[in-house]
């Protein structure tokens, strides 16, 4: 049933949005083509940034796997993750996740490529980067923005929400697909 | 980040040398390098797709009316914030970009939230329990559509690219609750901490 509610939402999520979003935008009188080509633009511009993060984390990461220091790394930490069946480099794109969201992009893609996309680990990896954030970059600017200095409990609060997420991501992949 | 990526190159190297197999390094670093932009160029096509499709939903007025329909739920955890303040407006338009995945034109918005509430706030240096609030739940937000993910798994050749759109989903609530729990109770323990003080 839970299963099930999940597979449905997954299936249609996607076209009904863009069906809904393409409807009410013509409706309303937005001139839908420009108006798409002129976000699409915003897409280049994006990937643009992106790729030098990528370019260092896959060099990096290749080393570290290449290596064999990504076996150490997990075997350090092999016995409290596999009580919680978590691989260790899903461990290492999430705390990534919270540094850069690039950064985090470019190990999941590593992760995709080495264990394939459609994979277990592939799988947790794209959940872990979809549901996290950069926490500690959003709070510093925003914060920043405005000059504020003493943050409080801010960046407690969203690491522990970082947590759960994490917690939250291994536990239903695993169900979903383990 | 500096140490993470200077570590990951560096144990790499001691331990391949270790292991004496020190030759892999220079082939690895440059076919990282070369597949890296291989990847990129299948992404940016996605990428553009989903801001394309996000700026009609922005031009169109969705993501307001997708914040009037937060608001009833999101006015409870904002008590200081008086009704129909701008700092509330900017914050929805934030929160629905945030759940319908479109992260870049999320932070306009969350920029302009933050400098109201600023407005609001007694002490300008130290964070107001509204901006904490809205933070905790900016960073851990619902999400519908998370667009760059999909993007990553079809450029890296996913039979079905949306289909963790509902793990998504699910994780994404888990940090939400988690995160506006955790906010309550800080809040709560900060207040008392402040009254034995004074």
């Amino acid at each position: 049933m839970f299963v099930g509610l999940i597979t449905n939402i997954t299936k249609w999520a996607v076209p009904f949005i863009m069906f809904v979003i393409i409807i009410h935008g013509y409706v309303k009188g937005v001139k839908v083509f420009e108006v798409f080509v002129d976000g699409a633009k915003e897409g280049l511009k994006i990937a643009i940034k992106i790729i030098p993060y990528i370019i260092a984390i896959y060099v990096a990461v290749g080393i570290f796997r290449e290596s064999g220091a990504v076996y150490l790394f997990i075997r350090l930490l092999e016995p409290i993750l596999r009580i919680l069946n978590i691989p260790g480099e899903i461990l290492l794109v999430s705390i990534t996740r919270s540094l850069s969201g690039p950064a985090a992009l470019g190990m999941a893609m590593e992760v995709f490529d080495t264990y394939g996309v459609d994979s277990l680990r592939g799988r947790m990896a794209a959940v872990v980067v979809g549901s996290t954030d950069t926490t500690f970059y959003i709070i510093a600017v925003y914060f920043a923005s405005i000059g504020i200095k003493k943050t409080k409990y801010a960046i407690s609060v969203g690491l522990m929400a970082d947590c759960a997420a994490f917690l939250g991501a291994v536990y239903i992949v695993n169900k979903l697909y383990g | 980040m500096n140490i993470i990526f200077s570590l990951l190159i560096l144990i790499g190297i001691v331990v391949a040398a270790v292991n004496g197999r020190i030759e892999v390094i220079t082939e690895i670093a440059i076919n990282s390098a070369i597949s890296a932009v291989e990847r990129i160029f299948s992404l940016v096509g996605i990428i553009s797709m989903w801001l394309g499709i996000a700026k009609i939903a922005e031009k169109s007025g969705l993501i307001e009316t997708l914040s009037r329909m937060l608001y009833p739920f999101v006015k409870h955890l904002f008590p200081s914030i008086p009704e129909g303040h701008p700092a509330m407006g900017s914050m929805l338009m934030n929160m629905s970009a945030n759940i319908l995945g479109f992260g870049s034109a999320a932070t306009p918005f969350g920029l302009k939230a933050i400098a109201e509430m600023q407005k609001l706030n007694d002490d300008p240096e130290t964070a107001s329990e509204a901006m904490c609030t809205f933070l905790a739940i900016n960073t851990s937000s619902i999400t519908l559509v998370p667009a760059t993910v999909i993007g990553l798994r079809a450029a890296a050749g996913s039979k079905n690219p949306t289909d963790i759109i509902g793990a998504i989903l699910f994780a994404t609530t888990c940090s939400t609750m988690t995160a506006i729990i955790t906010d309550c109770f800080f809040r709560t323990y900060y207040r008392v901490k402040n009254k034995y003080r004074r």
